[in-house]
């Protein structure tokens, strides 16, 4: 449904967006109850780059993330001003349904969460309540192998998940987002529970990913950041202090507050 | 001054470990001392001709047939009332409600049914189904009785049962543009099942021996057949026992217990097929 309203705005919206934007927010404010987490934000993702979003805890940057696929939606008593743009459509807008943006835009966990089912159910899964109707063991394989998982499971399908070690999970709930086709990917601190050898298996997948997907990275560890990612925002008490080209974020920090975080005196 | 302190630590850690073991042990012996009075007293009456005859005025000739045709009637019935309504309440105030004061209204009810005596609920049976409803003595009217008594433990048990299983899980399943519905059938169902099927049986096992409501809904008669449809008259086995028990004769108190027996070995297997399929269950995940 998302994508024939697409079709239809897409041209005469294109001119207003930024250069390549596949999200965008206008002044996107986030609240829980009483406080505010995420404050008149206004910012481009552009299209098939890795954008990092890196901040002290509690700045605010999950919960930004998770308004790009409506994710926040099971939180009760968050309420959200402003614009969050899919491809020039407010995914907030009440014709918009929140299953439909989820389709286009998965998601990566903070812990690898996979279903407890069979390595094949995992990614297949997705694909399937969505009516996929073609060769599901092709969208399977071929989903494992995006995910560099393919030649370790693919004797083993039919194991549970939970038999995987922590990163090989973390890759297989990679594969299951891949499995839907999104155009964007959003990860939560996705190395955060995963040693070092992990860790660099699954920045790899970054790197081979990013030519097909638009990926936003949320992220405590700051050397992963400026490893794996085009761009950049350095998020402060639920404000963006700073956004730009990382290597600019890192070498010649506009703000004070940016150049203290970068360098390790605080957070 | 600080080992002093160390062995009265450990002192009373012991005391509180003996204790706990005290506890735990007194209702094994207790169900041992009960189990070997009856099968004692009972043994000796419980063979075929005991399970395949019908109540009579002579001890040697009764038997609990109708009884236990009349108990499964009414546990099948009322599992197949109760069940799909208390899971399904229990789905509607975990995944669907809203977190607001009438949810918390209905919760604090929920509990204090679970607490409410059983005779209540064979009085609201009988005003209700039996006479507003024209279900008469009926099996029907009487599971009907039995499902509201065991409703509020299926609700109670199935809730701790959904909030147990990890938010994450329902999140993974969101995050791949699944619809709600689609999320609980999947996964949070299949993930809750071991916890909702100890509550059946917890409810279940309540069911089949409570004798009170059925006694005031008037399931308290001479029945010697076996119901064969949902409108039949019916006894059940706590009521044969009841009825058993209070005659004089000793013979008939022999009887009674040989119907415990019977009672025990049903719920018995009741559990051990719901342990079972949990252990079935908890395997395939």
């Amino acid at each position: 449904m998302i994508s024939n309203t697409i079709e239809k705005v897409l041209p005469d919206k294109k001119q207003e967006l930024n250069n390549d934007a596949v999200l965008q927010t206008k002044g996107l404010t986030i609240g829980y109850s009483h406080t505010v987490a995420v404050n008149n934000i206004s910012i481009s993702i552009p299209e098939r780059r890795i954008t990092a979003i890196i901040g002290p805890s509690g700045c605010g940057k999950s919960t930004l993330l998770r308004s790009f696929n409506r994710m926040n939606d099971f939180i009760p008593e968050v309420n959200l001003k402003g614009q969050v743009m899919y491809r020039g459509i407010d995914i907030y807008e009440k014709n918009v349904d929140p299953v439909e943006v989820r389709r286009k835009i998965g998601m990566v966990f903070q812990k690898p969460n996979p279903f407890p089912k069979s390595i094949f159910e995992n990614v297949s899964w997705g694909p399937l309540i969505n009516g996929f109707r073609k060769d599901i063991h092709e969208r399977v394989e071929q989903s494992l192998r995006r995910a560099a998982l393919w030649d370790e499971v693919k004797d083993r399908l039919n194991h549970s998940a939970l038999t995987l070690s922590g990163g090989q999970q973390q890759r297989l709930c990679i594969a299951r987002a891949l499995a839907m086709e999104p155009e964007v990917i959003l990860m939560d601190e996705p190395c955060s529970a995963l040693d070092p050898v992990s860790t660099a298996h699954i920045e790899d997948l970054m790197f081979e990913l990013k030519q097909n997907y638009t990926i936003v990275i949320v992220t405590h560890n700051m050397q992963q950041a400026s490893r794996v990612s085009k761009f950049t925002a350095f998020f402060d008490a639920g404000n963006l202090v700073e956004f730009g080209e990382t290597k600019n974020i890192f070498t010649l920090p506009q703000h004070k507050r940016t150049e203290d975080y970068v360098t390790g005196r605080f957070g | 001054m600080t080992t002093q302190n160390l062995t009265r630590r450990h002192r009373v850690a012991n005391l509180f470990h003996g204790f706990c073991f005290t506890v735990a042990w007194t209702g094994v012996v207790i169900l041992g001392i009960l189990l070997f009075h009856v099968t004692g007293e009972g043994l000796h009456w419980l063979d075929l001709q005991f399970l395949n005859d019908f109540p009579s005025r002579f001890p040697e000739k009764a038997g609990i047939r109708s009884a236990l045709f009349g108990t499964l009637w009414l546990i099948s019935l009322t599992a197949t009332i109760s069940i799909p309504l208390g899971v399904g309440a229990a789905i509607y105030l975990e995944e669907y409600a809203p977190k607001n004061s009438f949810t918390r209204f209905i919760d604090l009810n929920i509990s204090n049914l679970a607490g409410v005596p059983s005779i209540v609920y064979g009085m609201l049976g009988l005003v209700i189904f039996v006479r507003l409803f024209d279900l008469d003595r009926s099996v029907l009217a009487g599971s009907m009785t039995m499902s509201l008594l065991i409703l509020p433990i299926i609700i109670i048990a199935s809730r701790e049962s959904l909030r147990g299983v990890p938010s994450t899980l329902r999140q993974a399943a969101f995050a791949l543009g699944a619809t709600r519905w689609q999320t609980i059938y999947s996964h949070v169902l299949p993930a809750a099942l071991p916890g909702i099927l100890t509550g059946f049986i917890l409810a279940l096992s309540r069911a089949i021996g409570e004798t009170a409501p059925l006694i005031m809904i008037g399931a308290l008669t001479y029945v010697a057949f076996i119901p064969e449809g949902p409108m039949d008259e019916f006894t059940t086995l706590p009521i044969q026992i009841f009825n058993w028990a209070s005659r004089p004769q000793k013979d008939f108190h022999e009887l009674a217990a040989a119907g415990i027996l019977v009672l025990l070995i049903v719920l018995l297997f009741m559990n051990s097929f719901a342990v079972y399929i949990r252990h079935w269950l908890e395997r395939k995940i």
